[in-house]
């Protein structure tokens, strides 16, 4: 059996454990009976290795191939359990028998390798005690208490066991430990089949913010001091002392004189910024002059300024616009009355209120001087608006001024605050209804009223007119002749002599008459505008007008000019201010020009000034705008040669009459 | 320098006329001025013999009426360079041979 050989061979060599010793016992039985064996082994051997047959052999690269012959050879040896490398001579000296001896007994046992195992087995008592250990650790954190609780039992039971035999406790404590450990047991979760999640919330981000703050300022100082330092700063004040003593006597208080000073200066400067009034004057010097830095454009305009481009221009001239007067508080009042001082010829009043009679607020009286355009020289304010006023001719510093709800008021520039010195009351006999116009003539107010009666002041003359009065104006020269301007277009020619008679109706105008005014120089001529568009003039005497203008728009105001016969001028309320000329133009304006910014804005007033070639021009928004009249609407006529230039108040009537003339003939024909 | 003074009559004379507190430097405002100088005339009046005490005394009423960190110094005779907050500086002779500077720096 080739298989069985080579196993046998391996065993001899020191094979695997098992077979060895099997082979051992063969080897034993062999040399028992040499000879007879080797079939029965063949046998035996056939018998134990049948299910390996199958099996294909593997050879170890190294083995040596080996012929039959050298295959059956038998090798002999004998296996002892002695180990070959221990030394068999050793020798110890015998104090017994006084010589050297050998030693019979030599360790047979050689250790190659170790290796302590760490496997426990899980049935014993120290596997059990493991497992128990590791529960417990576990436990231990999260719940302590029922350890705790645990222990104690286990405590109590101690006790109770304490006459049992020590062993016995421990016993008994081995065989109770172990018991619940293995209940718990099976709670654990699969090591390899669980998974933890975690999550984490948002969170907010950190911003960090530092600030630091200025220090507070410091100083250094420095200073030596020793006694003779202190015995010259007293010495020394000490003589300042009495130096300030013979000086003054009464103030002779020690020690704080160097403070003194500092504190007079202190009193004098709190007695200067108390007491504004006497800074008044020198606040106002210099409150021209900033205002003649700012403005000095428009006063060299104002002064110097002639439009060249007139020249050019047949007949056509220009309004040269120059300061514009407001004030904050009269921002949204009207401008219902402007009047030139007659003495100053710079000073102008307004009088703010309304013409909306639905709307009636409060009113304003404003005094401007064109020396400081930003601010009202006086102010005064009421409750009631404005209408109308007057200055006096003789005394310019009384106003008169009529007001929307019938008052009429005097007023003082002489006394400041700008109060009215005499009011009218209803005791007094004041107006039901608004003033429309007054006007002081020597030292009597005649004011006319919506109600259709003209009043004369201290000695209440009244007039009863059918219609309602707007307007009215003294005649120049003959001093009770008046006319009297109504709302539904008629103009009266009163006389104040008679109370309940008129001298003469005027069927004037369809709508309102809006003002009325008599010709500076011509005695019989009037002009009167009116708010169906047109402007009239008239020759008191006749009763259909002389010129008729239209205007193409509600006409608010009409004034002569101061320095011509046949210039006057008239604004209308789309906004634009119409100068004409009759000797120049008998049929157009010469000059009519939007001088406010807005359409809404009406016109409301227009004044000459008395002196300068200058007018100002009142609107419903509070402003008043001061316009230069540019050389073509102040042209005087032309010079001939060798001929003296005639002026005063016969040439300027002569020049009317000669143009009124022209338009009379056509009209006086019919009559005569 | 002055009269040569000799004697004792002398002596009291300079030592009565010499007792009020001289205010050589400061900029204190008048009102902290003043009643930091009482203080100091007080404390100093008070520890006649012991400048320390007097010292402390000031420095611990200073700090009660004024927030802390003030400092002072007493005596007849230094030297001394500072850094103090503005305003809060007081250098004052006091009673003919004393120095007192009171400062504050925190």
């Amino acid at each position: 059996m080739p298989p069985k050989l080579p196993v046998k061979r391996h065993q001899s060599q020191g094979g695997t454990i098992g077979s060895g010793v099997k082979s051992v016992h063969s080897r034993i039985s062999k040399t028992i009976s040499k000879k007879r064996d080797e079939d029965a082994a063949t046998e035996v051997g056939e018998g134990a290795d049948e299910w390996t047959s199958a099996k294909t052999l593997i050879k170890p690269p190294d083995q040596l191939e080996l012929t039959e012959a050298e295959l059956k050879e038998e090798f002999t040896r004998i296996l002892t359990a002695n180990n070959p490398h221990a030394p068999q001579n050793i020798v110890r000296y015998s104090f017994k028998e006084r010589a050297y001896r050998p030693i019979s007994y030599v360790d047979q046992l050689a250790i190659h390798f170790s290796l302590d195992g760490n496997l426990l087995l899980r049935d014993s008592d120290e596997g059990r005690r493991q497992s128990a250990r590791a529960l417990l650790e576990a436990e231990l954190a999260p719940v302590q208490s029922t350890v705790i609780e645990a222990e104690e039992t286990e405590l109590q039971e101690e006790g109770s066991k304490e006459d049992m035999p020590a062993a016995a406790a421990e016993e008994a404590a081995e065989g109770e430990e172990p018991a619940p450990p293995q209940l718990r047991e099976q709670k654990l979760t699969n090591q390899f089949n669980f998974c933890e999640r975690a999550s984490q919330t948002f969170n907010n981000p950190m911003r960090e913010r530092a600030c630091q703050m200025e220090p507070p300022p410091r100083a250094t100082f420095s200073a030596t001091v020793n006694q003779w330092e202190i015995y010259d700063a007293y010495v020394g004040e000490l003589q300042k002392l009495e130096k300030s003593k013979e000086k003054e006597k009464p103030k002779a208080t020690a020690a704080k004189k160097d403070e003194k000073p500092r504190g007079r200066k202190l009193t004098s400067l709190e007695s200067q910024g108390d007491d504004v009034t006497k800074v008044t004057k020198a606040a106002k010097i210099v409150e021209r002059m900033v205002n003649q830095n700012t403005f000095d454009d428009i006063a060299q305009d104002f002064k110097y300024f002639e439009d060249p481009a007139d020249e050019y221009r047949d007949q056509e001239g220009t309004l040269l616009p120059l300061w514009k007067f407001q004030y904050d508080k009269a921002k949204r009042l009207a401008v219902t009355a402007i009047c030139w001082n007659p003495k100053y010829k710079d000073l102008f009043v307004v009088g703010h209120g309304s013409y909306d009679f639905m709307k009636q607020s409060r009113g304003m009286l404003l005094l401007y001087t064109l020396k400081n355009p930003s601010f009202p020289e006086y102010i005064s304010s009421s409750e009631s608006g404005i209408m109308c006023l007057d200055i006096h001719n003789d005394h310019p510093y009384l106003l008169a001024v009529g007001f929307y709800d019938g008052n009429v008021a005097i007023y003082n520039l002489k006394k400041l605050p700008l109060q009215p010195s005499y009011k009218s009351s209803a005791m007094s006999g004041k107006h039901t209804d608004p003033v429309w116009q007054n006007e002081l003539v020597h030292s009597d107010v005649i004011k006319l009223s919506v109600e259709g009666t003209t009043m004369e002041g201290p000695e209440g003359l009244q007039l009863q007119t059918i219609g309602c009065g707007t307007s009215f104006d003294f005649h120049k020269k003959i001093d009770y002749l008046f006319l009297v301007g109504t709302e539904e277009g008629k103009i009266y020619k009163c006389s104040k002599t008679y109370c309940s008679q008129f001298l003469d109706i005027f069927d004037a105008h369809h709508m309102a008459v809006d003002a009325v005014n008599w010709n500076p120089y011509h005695m019989k001529i009037f002009i009167s505008c009116s708010s169906d568009w047109t402007v009239k003039i008239w020759d008191h005497t006749i009763k259909t007008p002389m010129f008729i203008f239209d205007l193409n728009s509600a006409v608010g105001d009409v004034a002569w000019a101061p320095y011509s016969s046949t210039v006057f001028a008239a604004v209308t309320t789309d906004g634009k201010a119409h100068v004409f000329d009759l000797s120049i133009n008998k049929y157009e304006a010469i000059c009519s020009q939007p001088v406010v910014a807005k359409k809404k804005n009406k016109i409301t007033h227009v004044q000459f000034n008395p002196v300068y070639p200058i007018i100002i021009i009142g609107d419903d928004r509070g402003h008043v705008t001061c316009l230069k009249l540019s050389p073509n609407l102040r042209k005087m006529p032309k010079e001939k040669k060798g001929q003296e230039v005639q002026k005063g108040p016969e040439v300027e009537i002569a020049k009317l009459d000669k143009l009124l003339n022209l338009v009379r003939e056509p009209a006086d024909k019919p009559e005569k | 320098m002055a009269d040569t003074g000799e004697g004792k009559k002398e002596e009291a004379d300079y030592k009565r006329l010499h007792s009020f507190p001289l205010i050589r430097h400061t900029d204190m405002p008048e009102e902290m001025r003043v009643e930091a100088m009482e203080l100091c005339v007080t404390a100093c009046e008070k520890y006649a013999t012991n400048n320390e005490s007097a010292a402390k005394m000031i420095k611990e009423t200073m700090d009660k009426k004024f927030g802390s960190s003030w400092h002072v110094v007493i005596g007849e005779g230094f030297g001394f360079e500072i850094t103090h907050e503005v305003k809060n500086l007081l250098y004052m002779f006091f009673g003919g041979s004393l120095a007192v500077c009171v400062w504050k720096c925190s």
